[in-house]
């Protein structure tokens, strides 16, 4: 690892970014915490089961149980918060690939979410009233998704809300461009959640844009832009609140750069020690947004040891079974291939098939 | 019955189609107040409102993006890209994401979107107005490439991609859309995808093309006729489906095929089609396959472009060079 400090602290806009929930977690004297004191429980064991399930996923990838997993790990609180406001039944996410908090709390299954990273065809394909797109692995493309979705859905009356990820490299996509220039024109109810985690796999934000603001580009399309500490759930729902509360009312959409740091490889391909700094990740690491949701917990009588040790358990359960469910679904049928390319296949693509079967069957 | 030039029974085909189905909107660069720049949206925007008839940002990758979250939002997008050409500022929207929603999604997220585009050269534009670039989504699955010759054709084709439950590519010929004008009834009807037409019938050789040269192919057919030499022409109007079963039929009867398009030769459309004959019916052929196409060299500007362009000279020297084979 690189021992320079040339990536820490962050390099952000001046009086940004956004932040209420410190450290220890206390907050600033008059402050009113923006969720229940039971909410913040909830958020904070979705939280906790991302940090586990990720960890768990790495050694499922290793072990060969799994393909490649891009790790939430160091963003729960930029995930979580910004999808907090959301109501599951009526509003949309949008993922690119690394939001798996956010896909749960839609309704996203996570043996699904488990079976997209074992190469199963059935991990992009969304139930039934969940309102997720599948994962975007194209960076920057679900973008102008997100604008036609907020924009039609709208238009045919629906209050919705649609709120999508990105990050700091797609950030320097044309696609990122072009639909924060539409959303602003048609005032589409879209909240661009940008997390800024500091590298598009090793390549720093530096080198993505001069700005010291990704946030600030909003002014550009004529919206709100907001910089906000992406490792602070409490100053995340707030943004994304008011972000949502807007767009729900007409008043378009809202560009949130979460800064936050992703604490691992860019994926399980990838090895961080090549290009990190050593002391901006260890620095990192005591921001970590899980720390000071928990103080903040433990400060309010809200969680001890005994009862997060039981919270503990109940997610190693859950995810326990959720891998489970992942193994027992059999492996796709090879004829799947030729399902869903139309609505009806093509003469072409019916012969194809037969063909396909008679090779198979040995015929 | 009124005679219509293809543009102008495109405009109808929209109208009618956006009556049938309030569902039904169009995204486009200068398409409402000014009712496109070849006018195939005149008078839209004032019947259907500004909702229905959008003037988008010039911006390819957006309207073709977008229109993936309109379906998903339960619209029916009809996108236009002002020229094919340009759309290749969106082809990752429509390569990556448009045709292959259905099948990632599993059938959660069909995406019912019409993308319509002028090509096609002989008009003298500026540059990048005039490539053919119908291989290049050919090569794309989960997309429909529907491409008419003529007014009627252009009507009946139209209001199936837009009824169509999967993306259609829906490409026009510049050439056509004033030039070529064909008997077109009011009454409402489509033409299913996958059926070429027999333009002509013949007995020596099988003219292959679709789009503006499916003319040129008629013209040198008529040529050819003088010097005793039967040509069939068959328009193939989609090429994906491909109706291979009218393509082999009407190729084993005649024994020899020519194949004629205007885009760039070395794997073009015609590689495809003669590949598919080869397979089928190469029993029946009584000489090698030709192709008259574009040449390898990027699309040119207008004073050269005429020597570019498939003409009926090339097209007859080649037939004749096929049926003297044997």
């Amino acid at each position: 690892m690189k021992m320079s400090r040339e990536v820490f602290p962050p390099a952000v806009a001046p009086d940004s970014p956004v932040s209420v929930l410190a450290g220890d977690g206390s907050v600033p004297d008059g402050y009113v915490c923006p969720i229940s004191d039971t909410e913040v429980v909830e958020a904070y064991r979705l939280m906790l089961l991302t940090r586990i399930a990720n960890e768990r996923c790495v050694s499922l990838q290793r072990q060969g149980r799994l393909g490649t997993v891009a790790s939430a790990k160091g963003q729960e609180a930029a995930m979580v918060g910004s999808v907090w406001p959301l109501d599951p039944a009526l509003d949309w996410v949008v993922p690119a690939y690394r939001e798996m908090p956010s896909m749960i709390k839609m309704g996203f299954p996570l043996a699904r979410l488990l079976l997209y990273y074992r190469g199963h065809p059935l991990g992009s394909v969304t139930p039934p009233g969940v309102n997720v797109l599948p994962i975007q692995i194209a960076l920057a493309a679900q973008l102008p998704h997100a604008v036609g979705l907020g924009w039609g859905l709208r238009q045919q009356g629906s209050e919705a809300v649609v709120l999508v990820y990105f990050g700091d490299g797609a950030a320097s996509e044309g696609d990122a461009h072009e639909s924060l220039n539409l959303a602003g024109v048609r005032k589409a109810p879209v909240v661009f959640i940008l997390q800024n985690n500091g590298y598009a796999i090793s390549t720093p934000t530096s080198k993505q844009s001069a700005t010291l603001s990704l946030a600030s580009r909003a002014a550009g399309y004529g919206f709100p832009g907001i910089q906000v500490d992406g490792n602070d759930l409490f100053a995340m729902i707030d943004a994304t609140r008011e972000a949502v509360d807007r767009a729900r009312t007409g008043g378009g959409p809202t560009l949130i750069e979460a800064v936050t740091y992703r604490l691992g490889p860019h994926n399980t391909t990838d090895d961080e020690t090549r290009y990190v700094d050593l002391l901006a990740h260890e620095a990192w690491r005591e921001l970590d947004p899980l720390i000071r949701v928990r103080a903040y917990l433990f400060a309010h009588g809200l969680l001890n040891d005994e009862s997060e040790q039981d919270m503990r358990d109940k997610i190693t359960e859950e995810i326990a079974d959720a891998v489970a469910e992942m193994e027992a679904v059999q492996a796709p049928d090879p004829v799947q291939l030729f399902e869903n390319v139309f609505a009806t296949l093509t003469p072409r693509l019916e012969q194809q098939r037969r063909s396909a079967n008679m090779s198979r069957e040995g015929a | 019955m009124a005679i219509l030039s293809m543009v102008s029974a495109i405009r109808a085909t929209l109208e009618n189609e956006m009556v049938r189905d309030d569902r039904v909107l169009l995204l486009g660069q200068d398409i409402g107040v000014n009712g496109g720049v070849f006018r195939a949206t005149e008078g839209l925007l004032e019947r259907f409102g500004e909702d229905r008839v959008v003037d988008m940002p010039l911006a390819e990758a957006a309207i073709a993006g977008s229109a993936v979250g309109l379906a998903m939002s339960g619209l029916i997008p009809v996108i236009e890209f002002q020229f094919l050409g340009f759309g290749s500022q969106g082809f990752h929207q429509v390569e990556g994401q448009i045709a292959r929603m259905r099948f990632r999604s599993g059938g959660r997220f069909p995406m019912p979107i019409v993308i319509r585009a002028p090509f096609g050269g002989n008009v003298r534009t500026p540059e990048l107005h005039s490539d053919s670039h119908e291989a290049k989504y050919a090569q794309v699955p989960g997309l429909k490439i529907v491409m008419p010759s003529t007014a009627y054709d252009a009507k009946g084709l139209l209001a199936e991609a837009i009824r169509d439950p999967d993306p259609v590519l829906f490409l026009e010929p510049l050439r056509g859309y004033r030039l070529q004008r064909d008997e077109v009834p009011d009454d409402d009807y489509t033409i299913p995808f996958g059926k070429a037409r027999l333009v002509r019938d013949g007995t020596d050789i099988t003219l292959i093309a679709w789009s503006a040269a499916v003319h040129i192919a008629e013209q040198a057919a008529e040529l050819a006729a003088e010097d005793g030499i039967s040509c069939a022409v068959l328009d193939l109007r989609t090429l994906v489906p491909l109706d291979e079963e009218t393509l082999c039929e009407v190729v084993a009867r005649t024994g020899r095929a020519l194949v004629v398009h205007e885009a760039p030769h070395t794997s073009g459309f015609g590689a495809e089609v003669i590949a598919t004959l080869q397979e089928e019916v190469f029993y029946s052929l009584e000489a090698p396959i030709g192709r008259v196409t574009g040449y390898d060299t990027p699309y040119p500007i207008g004073a050269i472009e005429e020597h570019y362009i498939p003409n009926t000279d090339r097209v007859l020297a080649a037939i004749k060079r096929i049926v003297e084979v044997a």
